[in-house]
Parts: structure tokens; C-alpha cells; sequence
């Protein structure tokens, strides 16, 4: 194994690309977007909105004063929003009918709205100083206090980093596997193997335990980076963490198994272990997109697929500590799946030298 | 010239045969785009439409119950539990039942008769900070709705400044509309830079790559040969994906599907360019798959599918300028949802000619030298 360059590409090099993309690209958390303010009438009121914009860090507003250079510059996506104060924005604060236009670039739903909840604070700070007595102020009356649990910081990376671990479990265990075994099978090596006095389940054994030890270093890998490179808390315990991964290895590494006895071409076997592995442990693990985002039907088919239970259980031994109610029942179902994978795939080995 | 089209021609039939004569193949070349498109279309969103929440509410008075009442109206909240004692926050939210708490303290009512702020408090289960932020942003909006009717009937000045908004391109701000036309370019890649590679590969394990090398097709027409047919399949799948956008989800398309289409080839060019570069390294088909599958994720992470380019660090953002993934993306979109004429565009299409030119000359030196 170790001699083909190209499995270390996936084992090791797979691993550490995917903690620094994730921890240094992907972040969906939204700071200093660029916005136009655009003041049709300076005035003292419509500048204190404005120095608003300009304090607060998730901006980084340029003030102009015409709307049409506004939107040129969001046409030519410069700019994500356009904050328009109106020529009649102080008398409409002394009448008490003032308008703020925010005009926000759509095509990218979720920053847009990220954005418009960020410059509704903005605004709502700026009415918060307002100390005109001629100005009525008007907070609440009912006010809301967020406190966000495990992760205070509000940082996406919390969740981010630890959910890659199902990812490169997934790579190595499922993918790597199968690759592998597909190329045996069509060389023929594997038949070759057979029929040497070594029982099959021995020689799948010793076939599987190279990707098992790889998945355990990325295991390692990405722990480390999560808490070294990106400070993600860890509040559980090292032994739930690492049993789970190994039962989620197990059974990245019995789906690897079975697709590659099912599917004999390489190609193929690639493209299957992509649609029901790799896709599935991306889009419908509750790493990246909550499933509390999508329909029941689409839910029903992510509850299919044991990344999910996986993902679930990495999130809570990372950030909420040892929640017995979450692990038993993710690890239950996770121990379900490894005996029906193993069977099917001693059945499927069997079957196919006969 | 004319002859080396036919012999171009010959290769590409032979190529498209070799391709489409396997069923299974076939099948594992246009379904799975489709069956992506439809999935990734439901679940890639951010929108919340199930949030589980829990109430300790220690006031129980009228006002504490509209406010309820209000949440439970708007069926993206589903009560799961009324709690009696503060220590059960930490239950329900540890446990996972609930996404957030709403604790409402003894003086609420009392507060709101008074007119002073009448605070309320939103726990919130942050394992998923992204999910969270969202919930506790929809509270804040029925929240707001309390509050306007609450002033209204206490004859209470209206709040002095309205915010209007208003969204371009995608009026309710739906991930959705977003994201489908970005799959376009996402789905193809994957499946042409794979196939660009393996026909390459495949060609090289069996020995038959030298074969052709003798034979009388100079190396550009073999690598002419190599990309139009996987070309010709990226375009098909993109068409699909395309179709699905169109009549399934039924978003509106503004732009023109000339445009749309010559992005898109010169985006496949791109793809295939690359696939072929990365097979000329490999010696097995294994390395070529495992070569452009390590490549396949930094291009689809870094490509403003999922989160903006402009939220990266500088140097990732240079990294992305030689990601076609990027420019496919940024051009479905625009094209898209904004119906952006190809003038807008031209900076995103150079960029993707340059990098087919340079993988593609690569390749066939390589091609050439290995063999000499």
C-alpha cells in the first residue's frame, strides 16, 4: 500500500488539506462585507447612522452620495448591500415616519440575510444612542437576550472542524477501500489470494486493517488540528470520541467492502461509493446543512445513511461534553449497522468465489 | 485539415462508444447528476422550517401566552416540552429535544403594563452556531410583530425609524435559488474531470495508449479526440441539471442560454484540461481517480458553492483564481438569477481559457515526451 503514492495522497495528505481548507476557507460566519451607504442629504442625524455602519465589525461601509453609483457598484457585485438614507430622512425623524432603505444582492440567500439581521442591529444600535430629547426612542418594550450554548463565540469552525472527522473517516474507509479492492478484483489478485490456504475472512481482515490504522492517524490528525490550529473546545472524553470513530470506521470500511464485491469496475465502483458514501457524509449529515433545514422526505432518506448519527454524536462529545442520551443512542444504531455490513459482505465475498 | 477532422471524428465516435456501450455506465453518467441535483436542492438550504423548542415560563400571564401563542402560530416552532424548574434547561437542550428555550421570567407582564423593556430569554443549543443564529432570529422576528401590535394597541409611539429592505435577484431569499445554478458547474466538473482522466488512464493501463501513439493521429488530434466526447457528456449533464432547475424547482432563468452555454464550454474545456493534465502523471487509473478526487475537494470547497470567496483569507483567495469551479459558478449565477450579459462576464471567462491552454499543452508534451 505504501508504496503507491497515490493511497498516501488520500491517507495523509487528504486529511491535512481538509483541516486547513476547512478551518481557514470555510467559515460561515459573516464579517466586514462591503456595503455602500449611500447619503442623499448629509446631515448630522443621517452621518451618525452611517458612523453605525462604520464601528460596527461586520461592515465596512463606503459612504457615497448617489444611488445609481450605489448600484452600479452592487451590479458589478462590489458591494453586497446598499444602505439608503433618504433626502428626507431628518424630517422624517422629526415627524416620526423616517425611512432606512437596505437594498441587499440576493443571488447569495443566506449572506443576505445574515447581512440584513446585521445592519438591522446596526441601525437599532444607532437608535439606541440617540440622546435627542426631540427624538422619541422607542426599544422593546419586550426584549430579547440570546445566550448561545457551547459556543458562545458564535464560531462556525466549532462545528466545522469537528464534523470533518466523519468526512476523512468516510474517504479513507469507504472510498480508499474500495478502490483498492475493485482494482484486486479486476486484476484478479484477489482469486489469486483465495485459493491459498488462508481463510477469506482472514485475507479480508488483513486487507481492511492498512485503512483502519490510516483512518485512526487522520482520526488523530484532525483532533489535533481542531485544538492546536483552531481551539475548538473539547469537553467530552477522549475514549467516547475514539470509540465512536472506530464503529464509524467500521463501517465506512463494510460498505468499501460490499460495494467493491458488488461492482467490478473501477470507475463504477468509484462513482457508487461517491453517490452513497461521500455525498451523503457532505450533504445529508447535518455537517454542513442542518437536517432541521430540510423536508421530512429528504429527512427520512438522510436517516438512511449512518453519517448522520456519526455527525451528531462528534458535535456533542466535542462541544456539549459526555450527553449519555446522545451517545448511547447514535453508538446503538451505529453497532446495528456494522452486523448487518459485516454479514453482507462475508455473504457477498463468499458468493462471488463460488 | 480536413482529414485530421475525420480522423478527430473517428476517435471521438470511438471514444463515445467506449463510454456508452456499458449500461451500468451509462447509467452511473446521468442519473446520479440528476438524483444530486434534486437532493442537494432540498438539503442544501439554511432555511429552518422545524425548530423544537421549549418554554419555562414563570409568569403564565395573557400577554406570556400570545407571545406563545404567536411562536406556535407560525408552525416552524413545535413546542416539545412546558418546563417547571430552571434545572431542566440543561436537559432539554443537552439532550438535543429542543433547539432552543424560551424562558420567560416573573415580571414579564408586570414590565410590559409599566412600559419598561419586559426582557425574555432565548437559549439556544449552539452545536450548530450557523442553525442557532438562525432560530434565535426568527424568535426576534415574532418578537418584533409582538411588539409593533403591542404598541399599536397601548397607543404607544410607532417605532421612530422603519427599515425597508429589499432583495435583487432572489426576492425571498430562498438558499435554493442560489444554489441549484451553482450545481450546474459543480455536478460536471466532477463527472468530466473524472472521465477526462480515466479515458486517459484506462487507455495507458491497457497498453492500447501506445497503440494509438503509433498510429498516424498527431498527439493534439489524440487530445482533440480525448476532450470532445467528454465535453460532449459534461454538456448533456449540464443540460439536465439545467432542466431540473428549470421545471422542477421552477426558478425563473433571466439571462440568455447562449451566454449560459459558451461559459459552460469553455468551463468543461477547462475541466477536461485538467483531467487529462492530472492522468498524465498517473501511471494507473487508481492514481489518475485518486489524483483528480484530491483535487475535486479543494475545487468545490473553494469555489463559493458553500460560503463566499470573499469571506476567505487573501491567499486562498489567490488559490481560487485558478479554479474553473469558481468562474462556472460565479457565471451560472450571474447569468442565472441576474441575467448578466457576456460583457459582465469576461473577466470570469479569460481565466478559464487560460487554464485549458496551459493544462492541455502540458499534457501533450508530456504525452510526447514519455514515449520518446
Amino acid at each position: 500500500m505504501m508504496r503507491d503514492p497515490s493511497s498516501v495522497a488520500i491517507g495523509i495528505v487528504m486529511p491535512l488539506m481538509l483541516i486547513l481548507l476547512f478551518g481557514y476557507g470555510v467559515s460561515l460566519d459573516v464579517r466586514s462585507v462591503p456595503v455602500a451607504i449611500v447619503l442623499e442629504q448629509p446631515s448630522p442625524q443621517s452621518r451618525a447612522v452611517a458612523e453605525s455602519f462604520i464601528l460596527s465589525p461586520y461592515f465596512d461601509p463606503r459612504i457615497m452620495t448617489s444611488l445609481p453609483a450605489a448600484e452600479s457598484l452592487m451590479a458589478r457585485r462590489d458591494v453586497d448591500g446598499i444602505v439608503r438614507i433618504r433626502q428626507d430622512f431628518t424630517r422624517g425623524l422629526q415627524s416620526g415616519n423616517a425611512q432606512i432603505q437596505l437594498l441587499l444582492y440576493g443571488a447569495d440567500a443566506n449572506r443576505a440575510r445574515i447581512i440584513l439581521a446585521y445592519a438591522q442591529g446596526a441601525i437599532a444600535q444607532w437608535e439606541a444612542q440617540q440622546t435627542n430629547p426631540n427624538v422619541p426612542v422607542v426599544v422593546g418594550p419586550v426584549l430579547v437576550n440570546t445566550r448561545m450554548w457551547f459556543n458562545e463565540a458564535n464560531d462556525s469552525h466549532y462545528f466545522l472542524v469537528p464534523g470533518l472527522i466523519v468526512l476523512i473517516m468516510t474517504l479513507i474507509g469507504a472510498f480508499l477501500t474500495t478502490m483498492v479492492m475493485a482494482r484486486e478484483w479486476e486484476r484478479g489478485t484477489l482469486e489469486a489470494l483465495f485459493v491459498t490456504p488462508v481463510k477469506s475472512d482472514e485475507i479480508l481482515l488483513g486487507k481492511t486493517v492498512p485503512y483502519f490504522i490510516m483512518g485512526l492517524i487522520g482520526l488523530a490528525l484532525t483532533f489535533l488540528g481542531a485544538e492546536f490550529l483552531f481551539h475548538v473546545p473539547f469537553r467530552g472524553s477522549i475514549i467516547v470520541l475514539t470509540g465512536a470513530s472506530v464503529l464509524y470506521l467500521l463501517i465506512a470500511l463494510g460498505i468499501g467492502l460490499l460495494i467493491s464485491s458488488w461492482v467490478k469496475n473501477q470507475l463504477a465502483a468509484s462513482q457508487l461509493t461517491m453517490v452513497a458514501t461521500y455525498l451523503p457524509a457532505m450533504m445529508l449529515s447535518g455537517f454542513l446543512f442542518d437536517l432541521r433545514s430540510m423536508p421530512q422526505a429528504v429527512r427520512v432518506i438522510a436517516s438512511i445513511f449512518p453519517a448522520r448519527y456519526f455527525v451528531s454524536l462528534l458535535q456533542t462529545v466535542f462541544l456539549a461534553g459526555n450527553i449519555w442520551p446522545v451517545i448511547l443512542p447514535n453508538s446503538a444504531i451505529m453497532i446495528g449497522v456494522i452486523v448487518v455490513l459485516l454479514l453482507l459482505a462475508l455473504l457477498a465475498t463468499r458468493k462471488r468465489l463460488a | 485539415m480536413w482529414q485530421s477532422a475525420l480522423r478527430i471524428w473517428a476517435l471521438v465516435k470511438k471514444e463515445l462508444l467506449a463510454v456508452l456501450k456499458d449500461k451500468r455506465s451509462r447509467y452511473s453518467l446521468f442519473i446520479p447528476p440528476v438524483l444530486q441535483c434534486l437532493i442537494f436542492g432540498y438539503a442544501a438550504s439554511y432555511d429552518l422550517n422545524d425548530v423544537p423548542y421549549a418554554v419555562f415560563d414563570e409568569d403564565r400571564s395573557i400577554q406570556s401566552n400570545d407571545l406563545l401563542f404567536r411562536l406556535d402560530s407560525t408552525h416552524v416552532f413545535r413546542r416539545v416540552a412546558n418546563l417547571q424548574r430552571n434545572g431542566d434547561i440543561a436537559t432539554v437542550i443537552d439532550n438535543k429535544d429542543a433547539l432552543i428555550v424560551l424562558h420567560i421570567p416573573q415580571d414579564f407582564a408586570r414590565n410590559l403594563h409599566r412600559g419598561s423593556p419586559a426582557a425574555i430569554q432565548v437559549i439556544a443549543d449552539g452545536r450548530n452556531s450557523n442553525t442557532a443564529g438562525i432560530a434565535t432570529s426568527y424568535v426576534q422576528s415574532v418578537v418584533d410583530l409582538f411588539n409593533d401590535n403591542w404598541r399599536e394597541t397601548h397607543a404607544q409611539p410607532a417605532q421612530s425609524v422603519q427599515v425597508a429592505w429589499r432583495a435583487w435577484y432572489n426576492p425571498t431569499l430562498e438558499t435554493r435559488w442560489n444554489m441549484i445554478p451553482s450545481l450546474i458547474g459543480t455536478i460536471t466538473l466532477m463527472q468530466t474531470l473524472l472521465l477526462a482522466a480515466m479515458s486517459v488512464a484506462r487507455e495507458r493501463e491497457e497498453g492500447t495508449f501506445d497503440q494509438l501513439l503509433v498510429t498516424p493521429f498527431r498527439p493534439m488530434e489524440i487530445m482533440i479526440g480525448k476532450a470532445v466526447p467528454a465535453m460532449m457528456v459534461g454538456l448533456v449533464q449540464a443540460t439536465n441539471v439545467l432542466l431540473v432547475a428549470l421545471l422542477w424547482f421552477q426558478i425563473p432563468f433571466q439571462g440568455s442560454l447562449l451566454t449560459l452555454y459558451a461559459g459552460l464550454v469553455l468551463f468543461l474545456l477547462a475541466a477536461v484540461g485538467i483531467g487529462i493534465f492530472v492522468s498524465s502523471f498517473a501511471v494507473s487509473m487508481q492514481q489518475a481517480m485518486l489524483y483528480a478526487f484530491v483535487l475535486i475537494m479543494p475545487f468545490a470547497l473553494l469555489s463559493g458553492l458553500t460560503t463566499p470567496i470573499s469571506n476567505m483569507p487573501q491567499i486562498l483567495q489567490y488559490i481560487t483564481l485558478v479554479n474553473p469551479l469558481r468562474y462556472a459558478i460565479t457565471i451560472a449565477q450571474r447569468v442565472y438569477l441576474e441575467g448578466a450579459g457576456i460583457d459582465l462576464l469576461f473577466p470570469d471567462l479569460w481565466p478559464m481559457v487560460l487554464i485549458a491552454a496551459f493544462t492541455l499543452s502540458i499534457a501533450t508534451w508530456m504525452f510526447r515526451n514519455k514515449v520518446a
